[in-house]
């Protein structure tokens, strides 16, 4: 109604024209600003304030930026730990009152900043944890590329969610997914001596724990979340059993799978921190990037995308359309199942060249984090991965250089970092409107 | 209003359309081809119900075909069949003669019918180019998707129709009114030469459906065949060249438009029913219902309800008026307690509600009948007795200490039906299995047997049958004139313009105002659009007197 007044309109009086100025108005003065954002950030700031800064550590924190095989060799970076503390949080309480600022001018605050108030935060942990160990210097280099390589799995398992949310399905077999390709990249490549076989058979296993998932949430309507629940259980009995059983009783011949190749760029792995990250991956690490740009492009620019996108947010204006929600469903699911399970061989294939019990260790859950804080975004997912990846390995290079904090806090790190993610700190994130309910027609 | 005026501009306008170079509109030749289509013995059973029955239609090409029913009749399960949703029992689907046999939506998109479902089948959160796209997307190589061609198809139609619908906003965004459109773009893009309007104007104030009644006799003229499904009977008569009239499943017959209101509305219901009702000019006596500066905020942060003041007296009904989903919901629930964010006051007898407990507010004497029957206002697997007591069963005579008296809610549950004639097969039927005007009268007289002080009624004859609808309305009156201040939620206008002794409109969780019975009809719909009683008057009153240079004016804006 009110758009057509905007313009001329055949056989219509001109009377109506004040109403679409009125509605836009009301449209936008009618979702207020909340306090959420500027309050946690205050909050955050003043602990900043207080613990990194005013009780920051009085050591040199030194942060090496190169390792020896880079062309050229950058300096180390290194921050007096007292004043940088201070600097950087008193940086992070300015942009709080900015949020806070912002809040009482009714306005919401920009994306970036929550994001560079992360980053801050981040710096600050850093310089204030190193600043105060016994050996206060670590490769920063090292700690991005672990990141990263520790990210894989979850990178790949928040991409499966990606794919299984988007067309309205709730993935919480991640966690089986991953752990059942692991099992069964090592049991295949074991047997038959190449690693690559391995690859592909993970994809399948992974596929197949899916299409257990799609077949009894799709065609069957069993609860979703409980279909994911027994699936990982079963799984990590099933690997369990046959790990004990089977691997056990002849490692030789079942779990000695061999390392896939770390594969050398050479010139570009030289460029310092960015080289070992991009350019000196396993197969699986490329796959990784090419997965993530891949799965952003199938879904936002393509026909196909498209039409999983419409499934997941709105399955019967997708069935009107002529699309066949559940086929494309159980495809999808198998597909993320797939992604998945090349995931789970990153543990056997490239990280450690055996199998255990369950050796994905709950990265399938925080995987599904990861998608949530991502905002079911593919590329969003793979940096919320990274974070996860990156809270982890800091946890284990900050307990080798001796700091101060116990070793457990530190361990619980990358689940803090989880909740408080999740919690929202990002803003409120909107889930496909369809997911987790299964569709039935008529 | 000004209906005459736009049909004559349409027709001036379609006359220009074989001169549009062929380039613009690839398909012009196909724009002439038209359809016939054809209904034969269809019947569509779900269990033991029997939605369609042998039903047999013809719909001629460029022809306004309009299925008349109440709701409930079985128009939807019918034009389901037709788009493939539901396979039918029995029966056949001819196109130009020829049978055919449709497996989903997409052969009957592709047979050349479209469909504008009730609730619109679009993505909240994509594009209104990617809406459009969506099912039969334009591409590149390799799948990618071409939404530019996309555009260019919307902005073609938007041009020829005078849409003028952005394709690049989302579709949540949007009024209803634009969305349907965005709906009906949906369709012609794919070709759409039969075109089902599945109650279309459910959700549009006045204005936007005469705007949309335009734009159906705009694309009849080019061609369209339209299957228009309502039960609103001035609708029907206004746009309709044919009227098929359907009841409990069956056709009962054709009618054309001229045919009279009253006699529509008895094929309709099948006996003759009086669709005005007499009622005495209210007695207004003191106001004991006030509220003031009621704001609800909605957990998504909107004020769904902002800032209302209004206040009722005993003896008097005040009809709230609005298109559905303006705060019309949240109200109801604030005064009775059950919106959590609340501010502001609601005074009932000089006591305030607000903050208050449900079993507070209801012991205080508020009667609620709330909008959506099965699942507020009844509990489907009870019996119909123990419904007609859910909110006194814990008070005499109903129990006793922590006992309950079932002969008592038997007692009770048999004199109350027959009070309000619900018919049931007993006191033990379960409440689920009533039809809906039935289940309405069960809530009602539930709501209606205690004494109250306050009664709200929330869409008090939705889905309720014609005949019940008066019985239903006759009980609401006489609420009033027993001196309860009576207050009435409806998206109905013509409810509203009935039972109402003042009319507040509701736009956007803001009061427009207040105004009294008898406002005509195109003023209250301005307002449901969010101008204010002033505004809509006077807009109103240009809108009658000849307005030659506007036209005129409109005419050259159209750059075809």
């Amino acid at each position: 109604m009110s758009t057509t007044a905007t313009s001329p309109q055949p056989g219509k009086p001109q009377a109506r024209t004040p109403r679409p100025a009125e509605e836009g108005r009301q449209a936008t003065s009618a979702k207020p600003v909340t306090w959420k954002t500027p309050v946690l950030l205050a909050a955050l700031g003043v602990v900043a304030f207080i613990f990194f800064g005013l009780m920051g550590p009085n050591q040199t924190a030194r942060f090496g930026l190169s390792s020896s095989g880079d062309f050229f060799q950058l300096p180390a970076l290194a921050v007096p730990g007292f004043l940088g503390g201070i600097v950087l949080s008193v940086l992070m309480l300015g942009l709080a009152g900015y949020a806070v600022y912002l809040k009482l001018k009714d306005q919401a605050a920009p994306r970036w900043l929550p994001v560079t108030f992360i980053v801050l935060f981040v710096a600050a942990f850093l310089i204030w944890v190193v600043g105060g160990a016994r050996t206060p210097s670590i490769s920063l280099a090292g700690l991005i590329a672990g990141s990263v390589t520790l990210a894989v799995p979850l990178v790949f398992g928040s991409l499966s969610g990606v794919l299984c949310e988007r067309v309205g399905v709730v993935n919480i077999a991640i966690e089986g997914q991953l752990l059942g390709g692991a099992f069964t990249a090592a049991m295949v490549a074991s047997m038959t001596r190449n690693p690559f076989i391995g690859l592909l058979a993970a994809a399948v296993a992974g596929a197949v724990v899916s299409m257990v998932l799609a077949l009894f949430s799709i065609k069957y309507l069993v609860n979703q979340i409980i279909v994911g629940v027994v699936l990982n259980v079963l799984v990590s009995g099933l690997t369990g059993f046959l790990f004990s059983t089977v691997m056990q009783a002849d490692k030789a011949t079942f779990n000695s799978p061999g390392r896939l190749p770390i594969i050398d760029i050479p010139v570009l792995s030289s460029i310092p921190v960015i080289g070992p990250i991009l350019f000196k991956q396993s197969v699986v690490g490329y796959l990784m990037y090419i997965a993530v740009i891949v799965v952003w492009i199938g879904l936002f620019k393509t026909k196909w995308g498209l039409r999983v996108r419409a499934v997941g947010e709105h399955p019967q204006a997708a069935d009107t359309m002529g699309i066949k929600v559940n086929a494309t469903r159980f495809w999808n699911v198998t597909l993320g199942g797939a992604i998945a399970g090349i995931g789970g061989s990153f543990f056997t294939l490239v990280a450690i060249d055996s199998f255990t019990k369950e050796i994905s260790g709950g990265r399938g859950f925080i995987a599904l984090a990861a998608l949530i804080f991502g905002r079911w975004n593919p590329i969003g997912a793979f940096f919320a991965a990274l974070l996860f990846g990156f809270a982890d390995n800091l946890q284990s290079i900050v307990t080798i250089i001796g700091t101060p904090v116990p070793s457990q806090f530190m361990a619980m790190l990358p689940y803090l970092v989880t909740v408080l993610a999740v919690a929202g700190l990002v803003g409120r994130s909107r889930p496909p409107a369809a997911s987790g309910i299964p569709y039935v027609k008529g | 209003m000004g209906a005459s005026v736009s049909a004559r501009t349409a027709g001036t306008r379609l006359v220009l359309q074989p001169h549009i170079p062929s380039g613009l509109f690839p398909d012009a030749t196909r724009l002439v081809r038209v359809l016939k289509l054809e209904l034969k013995g269809i019947t569509k059973r779900f269990g033991s119900l029997l939605a369609n029955d042998h039903i047999d239609v013809v719909v001629e090409p460029g022809q306004i075909h309009c299925l008349l029913g109440e709701n409930g009749a079985g128009k939807s399960t019918l034009m389901n069949v037709l788009y493939g949703l539901h396979e039918p029992t029995d029966g056949e689907i001819l196109i130009d003669d020829k049978p055919v046999n449709f497996r989903g939506p997409g052969d009957a998109m592709a047979a050349g019918i479209g469909m504008v479902h009730q609730h619109f089948m679009l993505v909240p959160v994509f594009t209104v180019a990617e809406n459009v796209a969506l099912g039969a997307e334009s591409t590149k190589t390799g799948g990618f998707l071409n939404l530019e061609d996309t555009r260019r198809k919307i902005q073609e139609i938007s041009d020829r129709y005078g849409f003028d619908v952005d394709p690049d906003v989302l579709v949540e965004d949007l009024p209803v009114g634009v969305q349907q459109r965005v709906e009906i773009i949906k369709a012609l893009v794919r070709d759409a030469k039969v075109l089902i309007l599945d109650e279309p104007t459910a959700v549009l104030t006045p204005q936007e459906t005469d705007e949309l009644l335009d734009i159906m006799r705009q694309l009849k003229s080019s061609g369209t065949s339209i299957v228009f499904i309502s039960h609103k009977l001035r609708e029907v008569k206004a746009v309709s060249d044919i009227i098929t009239v359907i009841r409990r499943g069956k056709v009962v017959g054709s009618a054309d438009p001229g045919t009279s209101t009253t006699e529509l509305a008895s094929m309709m219901v099948g006996r003759a029913v009086s669709l005005t009702l007499d009622k005495a000019p209210a007695q207004p006596q003191e106001t004991t219902f006030e509220v003031k500066d009621l704001t609800v905020i909605a957990p998504n942060g909107h004020h769904i309800v902002d800032g209302i003041s209004f206040s009722i007296a005993r003896g008097e009904i005040l009809a709230v008026a609005g298109v559905q989903g303006n705060g019309q919901t949240e109200l109801t629930e604030a005064i009775l307690g059950l919106q959590e964010r609340v501010s502001g006051s609601i005074l009932l007898d000089g006591k305030e509600l607000r903050g208050r407990s449900v079993k507070e507010v209801l012991h205080a004497g508020v009667g609620f009948v709330p909008e959506d029957r099965k699942v507020d206002g009844l509990v489907g697997t009870f019996s119909v007795a123990e419904n007609l007591v859910l909110d006194l069963y814990d008070k005499p005579p109903f129990a006793k200490g922590i006992s309950m008296s079932p002969a008592k809610i038997v007692e009770n549950a048999k004199s109350r039906i027959g009070e309000f004639d619900v018919r049931t097969p007993s006191a033990a039927a379960a409440a689920g299995t009533l039809s809906g005007g039935n289940q309405q009268k069960v809530v009602m007289a539930r709501e209606l047997s205690r004494p109250l002080r306050l009664f709200i009624a929330s869409q008090p004859t939705r889905g309720v049958d014609v005949g019940s609808i008066e019985f239903l309305h006759r009980r609401i009156v006489a609420e009033r004139d027993n001196g309860t201040p009576v207050m009435i939620i409806s998206t109905e206008l013509d409810e509203v313009m009935e039972l109402a002794d003042r009319i507040a409109v509701l736009y956007k969780g803001k009061l427009v105002g207040i105004v009294p019975a008898g406002t005509g009809r195109d003023v209250l719909g301005l307002m449901m659009a969010g101008l204010s009683p002033d505004e809509a008057a006077h807009t109103d009153q240009l809108h009658h007197s000849p307005e030659p240079t506007s036209t005129s004016r409109a005419e050259g804006g159209d750059h075809d």
